[in-house]
């Protein structure tokens, strides 16, 4: 029982990363309809950016502020500019594979430009453990979940609170009726694309200490994000945590009472009985289709 | 594009894919028969997502079974003549089987569906050793012959997946041109209004997914004696994701878009080798610029040409109307 409770945590504070990833991802998706297959990459590069920071001699909380600022101009400005805006109104094939080509870039980018090694970072939380009635906890898994549960519901709260974030919504929900009311649509847009951003940032922050930074992390983080998105509803933001949450324990269980070749199959088979389940996730609203 | 045109460019490609290999090394024949595999295994794919308009990112697992097929058998003493016609059924009815997801879920949904399908098969490749000897794979495939003819000499076995090629590409030629072909890409523009004409979308969505999936299985099984050696690596998610980028890029929808995006997708990163540890990168840059620049793909630029001249047409036609007016005034 012991063992069980303590992989639940520390799965829930490796879901609780995967969410962040996956929030981000949705809100790409529902309020421009792009779908990002460079998410995973959007964490691992701004890993590497912090490492710089550091090395220059950063403390750990300015390197991640500037290196937010530099994601918001490059992943979400100038991705946004770049490759999204030109490219969504030819329907999704192309998007997903300039995604695809810019995740390739990237991962090599860094591994020629860079390094091939991975690289150790330093955490944001003491190396402590806690024993609460024999149940031994990290306070790096409390921290993790704590953290990543704050920002999704910090995000929440942003876009149900806010005049900006209701916005935002409206954008996604209806942009022809969003631009009708006066939204600034394009600037709204933005918005998503600057958070999916700084959100990538946060999940590089969180999972960096344990991946260590390697130019191929994103490539297993993005997969478990897309699971997690879907599982959780695609056109639910609140779905993302819940997904990434039940991905992140599912495997934990899974390598411990299963087996650990098979770690991956067991997201995998939530993640197909969703789809032919209950297509639109476990939280999601059920689109009609149009004619 | 005019006729002689077409005739032109299908006389010298013919003519390079008879006669060139015979003058390259060893390297030069692999990669030709490296690219035909390709093509074969991407057409299908074409037929899924570029005439059938459904998303698939699974394609690689039915390369996977292919190649597995066939390799599996002739290592139990089975001739490839058998391996390859159960590989065709096999990926015939799994890829049936996984058209279902389709026709509950579609676009990006069903991408993931097909995906996570790719993700479980690479998990069976890679851990049930005592069927496909896991990470170390199986090696020593033998080539096999053809009418007493044997096909172990590259060059012979470059023919022969040639031979195969020709013959993929003008069944799916046959097939397009058929009313088949039209019902397919009825449900690509517009499932409901094909479905109110009389026309089964739910057995056509079936269809594009087997059919596909067996043209990768033909790929897979000629593979798996190409290389003369398996394991789980070529078939997993990544691979799957080139292949549907093999198509785009090459012009979804295209019929010759598998050929010019297998190309650009198996040939130009060797070619890039100069580049060294930067190919791949040089790679993914030179994909994101090229769906910048072409989102249709390369085979649409026959169509904007077209589409420029018409327009520059159009308003010199409208200039000189214009002055003709002035002229009267």
């Amino acid at each position: 029982m012991t063992d069980f409770l303590q992989l639940l945590i520390s799965g829930m504070a490796t879901g609780a990363i995967y969410a962040l990833a996956a929030l981000g991802f949705t809100l790409l998706w529902q309020a421009s309809g792009t779908i990002n297959f460079a998410q995973g990459e959007f964490v691992m590069l701004p890993a590497f950016v912090m490492l710089a920071f550091i090395a220059m001699g950063a403390p750990l909380a300015v390197s991640f502020l500037l290196t937010a600022i530099v994601a918001v101009i490059v992943l979400g400005w100038a991705f946004k500019r770049g490759i999204a805006d030109p490219l969504l109104r030819f329907g999704l094939m192309p998007i997903v594979v300039a995604s695809i080509g810019l995740a390739i870039a990237a991962r090599n980018g860094i591994r020629a430009g860079y390094s091939a090694e991975a690289h150790p970072f330093p955490s944001l939380f003491a190396q402590r453990l806690f024993t609460v009635a024999g149940v031994n906890v990290t306070l790096a898994d409390i921290g993790t979940l704590a953290v990543a549960l704050a920002l999704v519901i910090g995000t929440q709260a942003f876009l149900a609170k806010t005049v900006t974030g209701r916005a935002m919504q409206a954008v996604a929900q209806n942009t022809e009726s969003a631009t009708v009311l006066g939204i600034n649509v394009p600037r709204m847009i933005f918005y998503t694309f600057a958070i999916n951003a700084v959100l990538a940032c946060a999940a590089a922050l969180l999972v960096t200490p344990t991946y260590l930074a390697k130019f191929d992390m994103g490539e297993s983080l993005g997969t478990k994000a897309f699971f997690a998105a879907i599982i959780g509803g695609f056109n639910n933001s609140r779905g993302a945590l819940l997904g990434g949450i039940i991905v992140g324990v599912a495997e934990n269980l899974a390598a411990a009472y299963i087996s650990p070749a098979y770690k991956d199959a067991v997201a995998l088979v939530l993640f197909m009985a969703v789809i032919l389940f209950r297509p639109q996730g476990l939280l999601g609203k059920k689109v009609e289709r149009k004619v | 594009m005019n006729r002689s045109v077409a005739l032109a460019i299908a006389a010298i490609g013919a003519a390079i894919l008879l006669f060139v290999p015979p003058f390259l090394k060893n390297y030069g024949i692999y990669l030709f028969s490296y690219w035909l595999v390709f093509v074969i295994a991407t057409m299908g794919l074409n037929l899924t997502i570029g005439y059938a308009g459904q998303k698939s990112l699974g394609h690689a697992a039915f390369f996977g079974i292919g190649a597995y097929t066939v390799a599996i058998l002739m290592k139990a003493g089975f001739s490839f003549w058998l391996g390859l016609p159960l590989a065709m059924v096999g990926c015939f009815f799994i890829g049936l089987a996984l058209g279902f997801p389709a026709l509950r879920v579609q676009t990006i949904y069903l991408a993931f569906a097909t995906l996570g399908f790719n993700t479980a098969l690479w998990l069976v490749m890679r851990n049930e050793e005592w069927l496909t000897g896991g990470t170390f794979g199986i090696n020593n495939i033998a080539r096999p012959g053809l009418f007493g003819i044997s096909l172990s000499g590259n060059l012979a076995f470059y023919y022969f997946i040639l031979g195969v090629a020709v013959i993929m590409c003008a069944l799916l030629w046959k097939l397009l041109s058929s009313p088949w072909g039209k019902a397919f890409t009825a449900l690509r523009d517009n499932p409901i209004r094909a479905e109110s004409l009389g026309i089964n979308i739910q057995a056509y969505t079936l269809l594009s997914f087997a059919i596909g999936a067996v043209y990768a299985g033909v790929a897979g099984a000629l593979f798996a004696p190409l290389v003369e050696f398996i394991e789980p690596a070529p078939f997993t998610v990544g691979a799957s994701i080139m292949m549907y980028l093999i198509v785009v890029v090459g012009g979804a929808g295209y019929f010759w878009g598998p050929l010019v995006g297998s190309a650009v997708g198996v040939i130009l990163p060797e070619w890039l080798r100069f580049a060294q540890g930067w190919y791949l990168f040089v790679f993914g840059t030179a994909v994101v610029l090229l769906m910048l620049w072409l989102p249709d793909g390369l085979l649409s630029i026959p169509d904007k040409l077209r589409a420029r001249r018409l327009s520059r047409e159009e308003s010199a036609a409208r200039a000189a109307r214009a002055a003709q007016l002035g002229a009267q005034r």
